[in-house]
């Protein structure tokens, strides 16, 4: 898997969670609370959605790296070639 | 001190055959049915009441997605109840405003829902969504309105079991009087049909209807009923002391005249037509009336054989003494039974008898019970009558309660 891969299964699941929101110009680099409206109980709802779809795990401990749609990248990758491997 | 006088003065609703009071009138009088079929997990194909509103008329789509079916019929209801009252709440004391909302249950949805999902994935609740303890804490439809409307006054619900809708009304009448708030948003809800478990307990007492066509499912007083069909929907008002609504030259639907809320004490599930009886006398004598000035009565009957030949029995003994008895009416014969919202619904589509002076049927008596031939019913077709000054809405629950509300034509 790429990065963008990467990047694109976490916006599918932004959509599902923010589904108001305009996902179509995301800057990867700025935190995604300011740039979408999203409060700490959204990302609890994709936290789930990374244990249900991928089975991902993603400790409290380490919530601050989906801050940004890169750092969710970054932190997220090894995690899905791990879980597909 | 004399109590205020207390008036509806806004109606939002949804039912199984109209998303306007207009809408659900209109087919009360023409007879169409609002029930179709769903499929029930577990159960397969049964007969239920849904509703067609659209809920991202008053919601964005995240309020749709976090919060539940209940909440979504609530915020819709209550949104076109202040609309239709021509009220602006930027204009108004959000404190002071009340939110009271009747319900038979809330958090079965939500909670089958997660069984359910956890089940897809062996039962580990770490796929349990931390959703599940607001949309199922028993405000929660009341606290999607206060959340949707800005409202910071009490908003909550009263669990009375299909006696709610009327028990809405009557506790915001009792909050008003009381100077608890200065506007009351009222009514009752319903979600049942998303829960297989409501189903599956009516099946289980042999209570649930069964019919090749969906829409002669609901059919009291007809010798053939076999049983509830359980629908979704909603009724919600505003209602104000008449003063107020006065200097603001608001349009005034009704009076609420009097009610009775009382209990069998005698079973958890069938009914006591004693006790029936007891509370429709006690609420015409609260009205301040007698038999003789009721002109319309709405059944609660849900299309059991025995429940409704109890009610029967209980309209009949109270209004036995009249010369000519009431138009008695029936609304689950085309909604089904919208459990929390019955009582509410069943009276919006009476309101407007007020002015038309016609009284819809109770539709689908192919062949009427002898037992529940009383006088007065209005079957299959709509009947003018002279006079509705007052309207009386029976609506009954499981643990004997018993609610009957008196909504009077508007006088100043």
């Amino acid at each position: 898997m790429t990065k963008e891969e990467c990047k694109k299964l976490v916006i599918d699941i932004i959509s599902d969670i923010a589904p108001d929101e305009d996902l179509s110009d995301i800057k990867p680099e700025i935190r995604l609370r300011e740039q979408l409206q999203l409060d700490s109980m959204d990302f609890l709802d994709i936290v789930m959605e990374l244990r249900k779809r991928h089975g991902i795990e993603v400790p409290e401990a380490d919530y601050m790296r989906l801050a940004s749609l890169e750092s969710c990248a970054e932190y997220l990758l090894p995690k899905f070639n791990a879980a597909r491997a | 001190m004399p109590l205020s006088r207390i008036v509806i003065t806004g109606v939002g609703l949804t039912a199984p055959n109209g998303n306007t009071l207009a809408e659900f009138r209109r087919n009360l009088l023409n007879g169409v049915s609002g029930i179709t079929t769903m499929e029930v997990r577990y159960m397969g194909r049964h007969p239920a009441g849904l509703c067609t509103f659209d809920p991202l008329k008053y919601q964005k789509k995240k309020d749709v997605r976090i919060g539940t079916r209940a909440g979504s019929i609530s915020i819709y209801c209550a949104r076109e109840a202040l609309a239709d009252a021509g009220v602006d709440l930027a204009a108004r004391d959000r404190s002071r405003i009340g939110v009271y909302l009747g319900i038979t249950e809330h958090g079965n949805v939500e909670t089958e829902n997660e069984v359910y999902n956890i089940s897809q994935f062996k039962y580990d609740v770490k796929f349990w969504t931390h959703h599940h303890n607001p949309r199922t804490v028993a405000n929660s439809p009341a606290g999607e309105v206060s959340l949707n409307l800005g409202t910071t006054g009490p908003a909550y619900t009263i669990g009375a079991a299909c006696a709610a809708g009327n028990l809405g009304l009557i506790h915001a009448t009792q909050m008003l009087r009381l100077g608890e708030v200065d506007f009351a948003i009222a009514g009752g809800v319903s979600e049942s049909p998303q829960t297989f478990g409501i189903f599956a307990g009516f099946k289980s007492q042999n209570a649930l209807a069964a019919h090749a066509d969906p829409t002669k499912a609901s059919r009291p007083f007809d010798k053939a009923r076999n049983g509830i069909v359980i629908s979704e929907g909603g009724a919600i008002y505003t209602l104000e002391r008449f003063e107020d609504a006065q200097a603001r030259g608001a349009k005034i639907y009704g009076e609420i005249a009097g009610y009775c809320v009382n209990s069998d004490a005698t079973d958890y599930v069938l009914p006591n037509p004693e006790r029936q009886a007891e509370c429709v006398r006690k609420a015409i004598a609260h009205a301040g009336m007698t038999v003789e000035d009721i002109d319309l009565v709405n059944t609660h009957a849900t299309s059991t054989p025995q429940g409704d030949i109890q009610e029967c029995q209980a309209i009949a003994a109270v209004f036995r003494e009249r010369s000519e008895p009431p138009a008695i009416n029936n609304t689950k014969s085309f909604i089904g039974h919208a459990m929390g919202a019955a009582g509410a619904l069943e009276l919006a589509g009476n309101l407007p008898s007020f002015d038309d002076r016609v009284v819809h049927p109770t539709i689908n008596v192919d062949e009427l019970d002898p037992q529940c031939d009383i006088p007065g019913l209005v079957i299959n077709q709509p009947r003018a009558v002279k006079r509705v000054d007052a309207i009386l809405n029976n609506s009954f629950g499981m643990l004997g309660i018993n609610s009957t509300l008196i909504i009077k034509r508007f006088r100043a």
